[in-house]
């Protein structure tokens, strides 16, 4: 019996042969004027360099960078905290709470963010003798306090809105079997239909967080030196286009890492839900 | 003093120059929904084809644009665009060139626009099942039909409930416009406080002008809408 092994042999290399149609040509053509605004881009950047004014305005940026992130932060916890009322005034049987919770909502997403920060931030000025004998001057003085204010009031609109979708896509039964136990509803909410909601509002949420992050340059109008506010200072002393070059830059990675993190947090927090892999 | 006098039309009040903001607010809207509308519906397509040069065309561009923040795109466009105008026409003649703003708003917020459309679009493109445009295929109508009479009318019909929120959404980012001195709404409200010192009352107005434009468009909306999905309510009544 011939026992020797038989040689192997190498498989046939596979060609793939993609044609050169209009649809490739143009993708081409797209991604080479790409390269080629960011050619001009980091050459601009690379020709534009300077020690002194990357010295001066990089670390005026950095600062403006934290309190962007602290502009952000706050407001979305402070708008969380104020959520959870508005959302269960929306949701309850009371007509007036919940038509109270229903202007609220409707007017701080209907209205743009800058006219909001502009009614505060100015009418506040209106009402100056009042807001003295309050002790509430000292914080509608400062802009930004008042960027802080009014983006917490503004996202606390938006996430009540994420949060009483979330809370009534829990299903019924879910209620109804926690009477049947006898859980009295205090319970009900936080320990079975919160959990439960908040999971369907981890994803809004996350994208709430990036639209704050956005939104949160506008408080540069109202001179609050954050990220964008300090890029357009440095812009209008330098007339250097490279410093919105630089701001672009810092909010995508803000964006693109907030992105990230929020996809692990998704998978952490529901690994209860999902399949294990075969 | 009267509050409401100050919005009397004509030399005394300030009625007229908030009604012609409003106009300038309205039509720069209306002017970037097309432009937005095609260009998110060729993002869509390209991110659905399956080509690997159009896909990643198409998700760079993406990308890019839903990350920036708004007023940070339309200083990039409205500088970016200005100086490249100048280079280019500095090349033909010494004349200096001035940048059109209503334009170079149109175009960014235009951008903006169509990176979120082309989201909403692409998932409306993903939900039409894929034996659809076989079986037209196979029936032999041509690319064109198929997509008149079969794709488009299901598509328009996911898409419009996402497009309509984009419509909202692009309503109220005009405003940031007024930051590069166009004479939108909002900048007419501010030339009208500095000139009255009544900042509460104005703003409150222009608060409530937006959300009037946002009353108007969703009755307009949920009337297409019906239209839109008018073949499903007759076909569930039957």
């Amino acid at each position: 019996m011939n026992t020797t092994p038989i040689a192997a042999r190498t498989p046939p290399k596979i060609v793939i042969k993609r044609p050169w149609n209009w649809q490739r040509i143009t993708g081409l053509a797209v991604l080479a004027v790409y390269a080629l605004l960011g050619y001009f881009m980091v050459r601009m950047v690379i020709v534009g360099y300077d020690p002194e004014f990357f010295g001066k305005y990089l670390p005026r940026m950095f600062h403006g960078l934290w309190i962007t992130v602290k502009l952000v932060v706050v407001s979305i916890v402070l708008g969380a905290l104020l959520a959870f009322p508005i959302a269960l005034a929306r949701n309850s049987r009371s007509r007036v709470l919940s038509g109270f919770a229903f202007c609220y909502i409707y007017f701080f997403r209907g209205t743009p963010l800058l006219a909001q920060v502009y009614l505060i931030y100015y009418g506040a000025g209106q009402f100056r003798p009042f807001l003295v004998e309050w002790g509430l001057w000292g914080i509608f003085r400062d802009a930004y306090f008042c960027a802080l204010f009014t983006f917490t009031l503004n996202t606390a609109a938006y996430q009540a809105e994420i949060l009483r979708g979330a809370i009534s896509s829990v299903a019924n039964g879910q209620w109804e079997a926690a009477k049947a136990l006898g859980l009295r509803p205090t319970v009900t909410y936080v320990k079975i239909i919160l959990p439960q909601a908040l999971i369907t509002a981890l994803r809004p949420l996350g994208n709430e967080i990036i639209f704050m992050i956005k939104g949160s340059a506008i408080a540069s109008i109202i001179t609050v030196f954050d990220l964008m506010g300090e890029t357009r200072l440095a812009f209008s002393r330098s007339f250097d286009f490279q410093v919105y070059l630089w701001a672009a830059c810092m909010y995508l990675a803000m964006v693109e890492a907030l992105r990230r993190v929020w996809d692990r947090l998704e998978k952490r927090l529901t690994r209860h839900l999902q399949r294990i892999a075969d | 003093m009267d509050l409401f006098s100050q919005l009397a039309w004509g030399s005394t009040g300030w009625g007229d120059e908030l009604a012609a903001g409003a106009v300038v607010t309205v039509s720069l809207a209306l002017a970037t929904l097309p432009f937005g509308l095609v260009l998110g519906f060729l993002l869509a397509l390209a991110r659905n084809s399956e080509v690997p040069e159009l896909q990643h065309a198409g998700n760079v561009f993406t990308t890019i644009f839903r990350g920036l923040p708004e007023l940070l795109t339309i200083l990039i466009i409205y500088i970016g665009l200005d100086i490249m105008i100048a280079e280019v026409v500095s090349l033909v003649s010494d004349e200096r060139w001035e940048l059109n703003k209503f334009f170079a708003g149109m175009i960014a917020l235009g951008i903006v626009f169509a990176s979120f459309a082309s989201e909403t679009l692409l998932g409306a493109m993903k939900a039409i099942p894929q034996g659809q445009p076989e079986a037209s295929r196979a029936l032999g109508m041509s690319n064109f039909n198929t997509w008149r009479t079969v794709i488009m009318p299901q598509l328009i019909r996911y898409a419009l409930p996402g497009l309509s929120n984009l419509w909202l959404v692009l309503l109220k980012e005009t405003s940031l416009i007024s930051v590069i001195a166009l004479p939108d709404l909002l900048r007419m409200t501010n030339i009208a406080v500095g000139a009255t010192k009544e900042p509460f009352f104005f703003y409150s107005v222009a608060c409530l002008t937006y959300l009037a434009f946002a009353l108007i468009s969703s009755i307009a909306l949920g009337a297409i809408e019906r239209w839109a999905n008018k073949g499903e309510m007759e076909r569930g009544m039957a």
